[in-house]
């Protein structure tokens, strides 16, 4: 047995949120599928505008964290707060309007709507829809449409997307649909936005761009980021707070110095070291 | 003379399909079932108009927007009832619970209106127009159904492009997951697509039984079947295939019981698709899939 390293309680809160409630607690979460346990004893917290990382190796559990912070899972133990308030028993939409989106690490765009829809479909629905809302809302058709446009395309002028509004999402070069992905999510309002491999797929110019954008939409939003990256790169580079986990457990929580140089990560990512 | 006035039957017959089949091919996009309980609700909605415009004396356009209300209210509660405890269930299930759908509703209709055929009086008010001389009449029914057709063709165009639950739906249809990711609630988007494709079926019966004024349990299967055959024949999930498969369908079955024979006429209808399909699977204006690898 290697010797324990003690985890922190609570992830690294930056100074500037540490006097505000924070965007999301999860405390003991876990999920077991059948016999295997995917994820356990997941506890973490997240900075009103903290840009947190989330890292492991391959099949370590950090898409299903996502899945279960977003409700697509039904978390088996633990419980999550978003904003203060559980996600417990809520459904994807619910908990969506909630606060919280996410891209995929495999983009899903509507990719036969054009850009400008993508991201309409984001705004639209982030405010509260029930069939009767859904029907009346058809009269104040042209107002409300117009609003949703100037604001879709505000959006997208932030990424500098705007000249492409009218084409096809699945058209659009590989760069520019993550970037899509990415105004879609925020364009729900979120609180906290979850990017599932951002940079997946990104040449290193694309990349420096990436992480450019993920600091302007902290900054301008004023909203959290937590990302799963396996560019070590870009974690270490923008992230305040990283969280390791492996084989469905937090190994380690800290500052990028304090991950670098943690042994059970390097052990995790690299294998132990060999007793000569 | 004859080939025009089988050409404009023939429209407007397909105009009918069209209208069933938008149906189909609503709910199968944003759903991905077949509900093969849609036919039934155009007999649903043609008792419906039937009853309000015989027992209770109603005018006409009075009698199809009930119809239209009862349906919209049917599909949303059949919808509610058979096939949302079945989301996640496999495809098969949803689709012998369609069929059992279809046989209890042609079962209440017997039960309440009885096996005898009624006779279904036009909601078309004015007459038929003869033109060249009598050479060549065109009913009025033809003229109604297909301007009906079209306006809903336009509508839905527009509902489905332009508003924010027509893009919702197509949210839906093309990745349900990520579209609750969205905060859409997919729930109640299936239940406005059965909504509107179950108003539709009362259009379509109404308008059918106008033009063929025979009124039994059994009127909407047939049709049913025919329209969902139109649906794939024009691309199932695609809106403009619907509307092109069902005015093709119609204009194949008029020409081949007018040219070749009445009996074979459903038979030549079907072996029509079975070619299409071979050709091209996706049918005719349908989306190319890609497998993922």
């Amino acid at each position: 047995m290697s010797k324990m390293i003690p985890v922190p309680s609570n992830s690294i809160i930056p100074e500037r949120d540490s006097d505000k409630k924070p965007i999301l607690e999860t405390l003991h979460l876990g999920i077991d599928f059948g016999g295997l346990t995917a994820v356990d004893d997941f506890t973490l917290t997240v900075g009103r505008t903290e840009i947190a990382g989330l890292i492991g190796p391959n099949g370590a559990g950090k898409t299903t964290v996502f899945n279960l912070l977003t409700n697509v899972y039904q978390p088996t133990r633990g419980t999550i707060m978003l904003d203060g308030v559980s996600t417990a028993k809520k459904t994807v939409a619910q908990v969506s309007r909630m606060g919280i989106a996410r891209t995929f690490q495999n983009i899903r765009l509507f990719s036969n709507m054009s850009v400008i829809d993508n991201v309409k479909v984001g705004l639209h629905n982030s405010i509260d829809q029930s069939l009767f809302s859904a029907i009346t809302h058809c009269f104040g058709y042209r107002k409300s449409e117009k609003k949703s446009r100037e604001e879709a395309l505000e959006l997208l002028d932030f990424f500098s997307m705007a000249d492409w509004a009218d084409f096809q999402a699945g058209s659009l070069p590989y760069g520019a649909q993550r970037r899509l992905e990415i105004v879609r999510a925020l364009a729900t309002h979120p609180g906290i936005i979850l990017l599932d491999e951002p940079a997946a797929g990104m040449n290193p110019s694309e990349t420096a761009e990436l992480m450019e954008n993920i600091r302007k939409i902290r900054d301008t939003f004023h909203i959290a980021v937590m990302l799963i990256e396996h560019d070590m790169n870009l974690v270490m580079n923008i992230c305040e707070g990283i969280c390791v986990l492996d084989h469905g457990k937090i190994i380690a929580k800290g500052t990028p110095d304090e991950i670098k140089s943690n042994p059970k990560v390097i052990e995790a990512y690299l294998g132990k070291k060999k007793e000569a | 003379m004859t080939f025009i006035s089988n050409l404009i039957s023939g429209i407007s017959l397909g105009s009918v399909y069209a209208i069933i089949a938008l149906g189909y091919t609503m709910v199968y996009g944003i759903a991905k079932m077949l509900n093969f309980a849609h036919g039934d609700v155009i007999m649903v909605g043609a008792y419906i108009s039937f009853c309000a415009s015989t027992y209770l004396h109603l005018p006409p356009i009075v009698s199809i927007v009930i119809a239209m209300i009862v349906c919209t209210i049917l599909g949303i509660v059949i919808e509610g009832l058979a096939y949302r405890p079945l989301r996640r269930a496999s495809s098969l299930a949803v689709l012998i619970t369609a069929i059992g759908v279809s046989y209890f509703l042609q079962n209440a209709a017997l039960l309440i209106w009885g096996s005898t055929p009624m006779t279904f009086s036009s909601v078309v008010g004015f007459d038929s127009i003869p033109l060249f001389d009598g050479g060549l009449i065109v009913t009025s029914e033809s003229i109604v159904t297909v301007i009906a057709c079209i306006i809903i063709m336009i509508c839905l165009t527009l509902f489905t492009q332009k508003t924010r639950i027509g893009k919702g739906m197509r949210a839906v249809s093309e990745d349900k997951d990520a579209a609750e990711l969205m905060g859409i609630n997919v729930n109640v988007t299936i239940s406005i697509t059965f909504a509107i494709g179950s108003a539709l079926a009362a259009i379509a019966g109404v308008l059918l039984c106008s033009a063929y004024p025979i009124l039994t349990p059994t009127t909407g299967s047939m049709p049913g079947i025919k329209a969902f055959t139109a649906a794939v024949f024009g691309g199932i999930g695609s809106i403009p295939g619907a509307m092109l498969g069902g005015i093709l369908l119609g204009i194949i079955e008029i020409f081949s019981k007018s040219y070749i024979s009445t009996e074979l006429s459903d038979a030549i209808v079907f072996a029509v698709l079975i070619l299409v399909l071979l050709i091209k699977p996706t049918g005719l204006l349908g989306k190319k899939m890609t497998e993922k690898v």
